[in-house]
Formats: structure tokens, C-alpha cells, sequence
């Protein structure tokens, strides 16, 4: 539909205006208004609603290079975003071929509203369920001591698996989306050409179904990849003491310390790297796909 | 290189029977042609010989060796899907050996039989491009050289031509026909297109609702239908109906049909005769010929001029009967004229009533 808008007249462009418009007004307002102000707040000394006498200064982006703490933070954070995302293309990348070539009609459906349903809930509703289950004496404690013959004590909460269980678990929908997108539209000939011609099931996932899905893949990951590596609500809330990331220290800027204009600067600097990553990484994937 | 037998095939989808109890001898190097109506099992037949789909009953034997249970990557086939399946994401080259290269053969033997089968179908200067860069007729070739590179003991095609233009059609029909010829691979071929079918083929099977209606040479299914769907389906037939009289059938208002060739059927029973348009003669008098042939008074209703033959519309007694001319003068019968038919008796192929 945008194609056809798109490859008319200037006629076309024209009437396609009032369609657009509504578009880039919520977006400008939406999006680039608060971006803007924040990137002017990150060359402050002071937030300028507070009264106080401010100034322009870079000490907020210096403050980042001074204190090794940012960076340590910042690539504990990175490695959380990688092993997050790994995480779901373990789990999602199969499930959405399952959905995608295995089920048929209503089962497939079905399988799909269980997929998404994790949308439907609260964010935070999610995670403290996961702490009821990950806790001592909690369900997953009490449901293993119940099947086991010996006594085991899983206590997962506030440490670093139980962050990776509640972010896998939140983001997992997207790879299972993107990669059941480009799954099924992978043509069922295609594999029964490949397996005609002697291949595996194993050879064909190599060659032929995994390079189709890379655009799926890639997409999955850049939208886990990037909201991870900024979370604050799963590494604080499931993470306890030992969820202190990047994140989470953007968030004590805004909400306990009050320093925006530090908050800020940290957070375009995590923009910066993750921009940075996904570039150095574009000409990678687009050979693999 | 390979035949393939299959016998008392069938398979069922849910109550629907999509093969029953098919059974066809595919000779060694043969090209044999299936044809039959929209849902009467092809595909299904096909998938089962290829080994995507398994009978619920019923034997399949490629070259002897009993192959029923047999997954398709053991089966040793080679397959052309109608809308080619070309991996989108590897070249011309690279998709011819894929075959190859999934059993492991050396990169210098890969190449070299890539490039063979590439010549083979004459799209050797293009193994670098991507398939979406290729028009529809050299895709279908590509499909073709990835589908024998490895050397397999059948050729199944599944309506491949189906989606080429007529004259592109033509091109490839004799292509492959070459193409089989030089190899002298057994061939399976499903096809909409009777005239295909006709053209192609050493056997046609003609199949509906699951069953194998008539098999044989064209020119036997042509000339000898075995049924009145086999001699309407395949080619055009003109259908009396009657009662026989051993040698033909009687009409309703008495009139008589000698039949040369056809079942043997006891007198009295009910029967049909079948002649193609283009065994009858037309003309404006009664002057006597041949007294042995068939013949018949109408009335011409409508002529349809096509170029080099022109087909007469001829109402008779109810019945309208179709009668195809070559175009050899000017002369041409006018809608509305009388006109006597006569045909010869061998022309004329005795069924048995259904
Ligand atoms: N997987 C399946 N599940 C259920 N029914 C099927 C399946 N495959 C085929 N059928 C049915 O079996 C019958 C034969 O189908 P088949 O595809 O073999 O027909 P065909 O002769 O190839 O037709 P066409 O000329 O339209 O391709 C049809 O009625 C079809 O609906
Ligand atoms: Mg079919």
C-alpha cells in the first residue's frame, strides 16, 4: 500500500500528504521534542527547573570517562544484551519454526495467542511473578523438593539468572514475531527442493532456512538487543543487590538523585555505543543474510 | 537410471480417497505423461513416487528395490516444482550444486558437473546471477539442471511448464524433450495441457477421482479411448448414445452406427460411440461415396473460422455435433446450410455404456 503511494505522481505524493501527516506531527511531537530537551539537559550543570544558576559544561560526558565504574557498568550491561538476546534466538528461533512449519489451521492459532500473551500482562506483574516463582520456598523451590527424592534449595532470586529469566522472558515474544514472519513466508517447495535434491534436515536448516530467516533474526535481536542493554526494572526488581547495571544507574539519576542532566549524558552515550554496535554489525549480517 | 513400478497405490486424506488403488508400470528411460482433472490425485501420485507423502497401502519400486518407507533425500529423484523453487538466496551456480555439495563431492567435481548441466540447458554464461534476475523460462531451466545434476534414478515434474506463456511453452517442451532424450532419464511428468501430454510423451495415464482411467501410447489413448471421459478429456469426441448391435450401437430414432474398433459388448446393451471432429466429412450433397460409412443429416448452426481449420457446429436431432475442416480452399459452408456427415466405421470406437 505505501509502494503504490509511493511509486505514483506528485499528484500521488500530494494526496498521500494528509495521510502522512498525522504521522510525523505525533512523532516530532513524541519523540523529538524530549530528545531534544534532554540533549540540551545533558550539557547543563544544573536542571534549569530547579531555580538554581546553571551553566553550559561537558562534565556530565566527562564525569562517564573520569569514573571506571561507567564503563564497567556499561559493559556489564552490553553482556547482559548479548546473552539476552542469544537467549531468545535459543529459545524463539525454534519455537517460531514449530509455529511457522510444523502446526497447521486452528493449532497454529492457538499456539500463536500463547506466544503474545506475555504482552497482554503488566511488565511488572510479569517480574513479580517470576519472583514468586524464583524465590526460596517459592514455586519452583517447593514444586522441585515436591518431585525430587532429595532436598534441594533453589534460591535463583537476586542473582544474575533470575535478571536473564525475567528479561528472556519479556523479550522472547519479539524473536518469536520476527522470526515467524520470515518462517513462514520461506516457501514449503523450497524445503522439499532441498530434501529432493538429498539434504538433511540438519544441511537444509543450514543452508537454505537460516539464511532466508536472517532479516527475522537480525530484527529480533536489534529489538531485544537495544531495550536490554538500558533495562532497569527486571536487574533492580529480580536482581536485587547484584542488579546494578547501566540502566539502572540512568534511573537513579532520574528518580533518586535527581541529577538529569548526568542521567542524560549517560544515556546518549549508551545511544552513542549501541548506534555504534548495530553499525559495526549491519555489513555482518547483511553478508550472512 | 531406473524404472518405477507402482502397484495398488492408495491414499486417503481423511474419507477422501486422492489415489485408489493405482497401479502404473514407468519403463526405464521412458517419458510418461500424467494427465487428469483438476484434484484427481497427480500431485498426490507424484509426492508418493518422490517420496514426501507415504501410501496407506499399495507397493513402489524404483529400478526393483522396494522404496515405500524410503524418506525423499534417500530416494535418489530429482524434482521440478512448478513454480521452480530456486533458493533465492544462493546463485544460478550454487543452486545446481546444491545436490552435490550436501553429499559431500570434491569442489573441482562439483564444478565441473555444474557446468555441464548448466550447458546442458544452455544457461552456461549465467551461474553468477540470482535467480530473481533470471526470466521465468530460465529459471525453469535452472530447476531442471539442479534436478539431474546429481544423476538421479527418476525425473519428476510437476506441471512444469504451467506457469510460461504459450510460445515460451513450446520451447521448453522440445527443450526438455532433448534434454531427456540426451540423458535417457526416466521421466514422470503431471500436465494440465493435453496437447503437451500428446506431444511429449511416450505413455499417457490418464487419472480421475483418484483412479487410472486408461494408460497406453498417444496415439492409442487417441485413437482407442476406453471410456467417455478418456475420449473427451484427451482430445475433442463427438458421443453417441445407444443400444449395440455387436458391430456399433442403434440411436434412439433408429438410426445405425458401425463401430471398427472398440469393447466387444453383447447385443442390446447399453453403449456408446466416440468419433473426433476431425475424422468426419462434411458436405452439401447426398452424392453416395463410400456405402459403408456412417452417416448423418444436420443442419449447420455455426462455423468458427481459426485460420488453417475452421470447426462447423451441426445440429442433428437434438444432438450437436462438432466437425473440424482443414481450410485447404476458399469454399466454406454458410450457418444455416443442410449438410450430410459421413465418416468411416474405423473411425469410430465402440465404449461401453457407464
Ligand atoms: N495434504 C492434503 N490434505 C488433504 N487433502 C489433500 C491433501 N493433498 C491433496 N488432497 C486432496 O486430494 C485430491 C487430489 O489432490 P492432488 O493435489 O493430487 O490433485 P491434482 O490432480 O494434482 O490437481 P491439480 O491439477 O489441481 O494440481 C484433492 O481432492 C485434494 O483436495
Ligand atoms: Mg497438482
Amino acid at each position: 500500500m505505501a509502494g503504490q503511494v509511493a511509486t505514483g505522481s506528485r499528484s500521488g505524493l500530494r494526496s498521500a500528504l494528509p495521510l502522512l501527516l498525522p504521522a510525523y506531527l505525533w512523532l516530532t511531537v513524541a519523540i523529538f521534542l524530549p530528545l531534544s530537551a534532554m540533549v540540551f539537559f545533558s550539557f547543563m550543570t544544573e536542571l534549569p527547573l530547579s531555580g538554581k544558576a546553571w551553566s553550559f559544561t561537558l562534565d556530565n560526558y566527562a564525569t562517564f570517562f573520569a569514573q571506571g565504574l561507567y564503563w564497567t557498568l556499561l559493559l556489564a550491561s552490553l553482556r547482559l544484551g548479548l546473552e539476552v538476546t542469544l537467549w531468545c534466538v535459543v529459545i524463539g528461533y525454534p519455537a517460531a519454526y514449530v509455529l511457522a512449519k510444523v502446526f497447521r489451521g486452528r493449532s497454529r492459532e492457538a499456539i500463536f495467542l500463547l506466544v503474545i500473551l506475555p504482552f497482554w500482562s503488566n511488565g511488572l506483574v510479569r517480574i513479580f511473578s517470576w519472583a514468586m516463582v524464583l524465590r526460596e520456598g517459592g514455586i519452583l523451590d517447593t514444586a522441585l523438593n515436591a518431585v525430587l527424592p532429595f532436598k534441594i534449595n533453589i534460591d535463583l532470586m537476586y542473582s544474575y539468572p533470575a535478571v536473564i529469566i525475567g528479561l528472556v522472558h519479556s523479550y522472547v515474544p519479539y524473536m518469536v514475531l520476527t522470526c515467524y514472519l520470515t518462517l513462514q513466508a520461506i516457501d514449503d517447495s523450497l524445503i522439499e527442493a532441498g530434501r529432493s535434491l538429498g539434504a538433511s534436515r540438519l544441511q537444509m536448516l543450514k543452508r537454505v532456512i537460516i539464511p532466508l530467516s536472517m532479516p527475522g533474526l537480525v530484527a529480533g535481536a536489534a529489538l531485544i538487543f537495544v531495550p536490554v542493554v538500558g533495562s532497569f526494572m527486571e536487574p533492580r526488581i529480580l536482581g536485587g543487590r547484584t542488579g546494578t547495571f547501566y540502566g539502572t544507574v540512568i534511573e537513579d539519576q532520574f528518580v533518586a538523585v535527581f541529577n538529569w542532566p548526568l542521567g542524560a549524558a549517560l544515556s546518549f552515550i549508551l545511544l552513542a555505543v549501541v548506534l555504534v554496535i548495530l553499525a559495526l554489525a549491519s555489513p555482518v549480517l547483511k553478508r550472512a543474510a | 537410471m531406473a524404472g518405477v513400478q507402482v502397484s495398488n497405490l492408495s491414499r486417503s486424506f481423511g474419507a477422501h480417497k486422492a489415489l485408489d488403488d493405482v497401479s502404473i508400470d514407468f519403463a526405464d528411460g521412458g517419458f510418461y505423461a500424467l494427465l487428469g482433472p483438476s484434484g484427481s490425485g497427480k500431485t498426490t501420485l507424484l509426492r508418493q513416487i518422490a517420496g514426501f507423502d507415504f501410501p496407506d497401502s499399495g507397493r513402489i519400486a524404483i529400478g526393483g528395490e522396494s522404496v515405500e518407507r524410503v524418506p525423499v533425500e534417500k530416494r535418489r529423484i530429482g524434482m521440478v516444482f512448478q513454480n521452480y523453487a530456486l533458493f533465492p538466496n544462493m546463485s544460478v551456480g550454487d543452486n545446481v550444486a546444491f545436490g552435490l555439495s550436501v553429499r559431500g563431492e570434491a569442489k573441482a567435481t562439483i564444478a565441473n558437473e555444474v557446468q555441464r548441466a548448466l550447458d546442458l540447458v544452455q544457461l552456461g554464461k549465467l551461474g553468477g546471477r540470482r535467480p530473481h534476475q533470471l526470466s521465468g523460462g530460465q529459471r525453469q531451466r535452472v530447476a531442471l539442471a539442479r534436478a539431474i545434476v546429481t544423476k538421479p534414478r527418476v525425473l519428476l515434474l510437476d506441471e512444469p511448464l504451467g506457469a510460461l506463456d504459450k510460445a515460451l511453452r513450446v520451447d521448453m517442451q522440445i527443450e526438455l524433450k532433448r534434454i531427456q532424450r540426451e540423458i535417457g532419464i526416466t521421466t514422470i511428468f503431471v500436465t494440465h495441457d493435453q496437447e503437451e501430454a500428446l506431444t511429449m510423451s511416450d505413455r499417457i495415464g490418464i487419472l480421475r477421482d483418484g483412479r487410472l482411467v486408461q494408460e497406453g501410447p498417444p496415439e492409442e489413448i487417441y485413437d482407442r479411448p476406453k471410456s467417455e471421459f478418456a475420449a473427451t478429456f484427451l482430445g475433442d469426441a463427438n458421443i453417441f448414445r445407444g443400444e449395440t448391435t455387436g458391430t456399433g450401437i442403434r440411436l434412439p430414432d433408429g438410426t445405425a452406427i458401425a463401430a471398427g474398433a472398440g469393447a466387444a459388448l453383447a447385443a442390446g446393451a447399453k453403449a456408446s460411440c466416440a468419433v473426433r471432429p476431425e475424422r468426419i466429412r462434411i458436405a452439401t450433397d447426398s452424392g453416395t461415396s463410400d456405402p459403408n460409412a456412417n452417416m448423418l443429416r444436420g443442419q449447420v448452426s455455426k462455423r468458427i473460422f481459426a485460420g488453417n481449420n475452421s470447426t462447423y457446429f451441426v445440429d442433428r436431432g437434438g444432438q450437436t455435433l462438432k466437425v473440424i475442416v482443414q481450410n485447404t480452399g476458399i469454399e466454406r459452408l454458410a450457418e444455416g446450410q443442410k449438410v450430410v456427415l459421413r465418416w468411416s466405421p474405423e473411425s469410430t470406437v465402440l465404449i461401453a455404456g457407464s
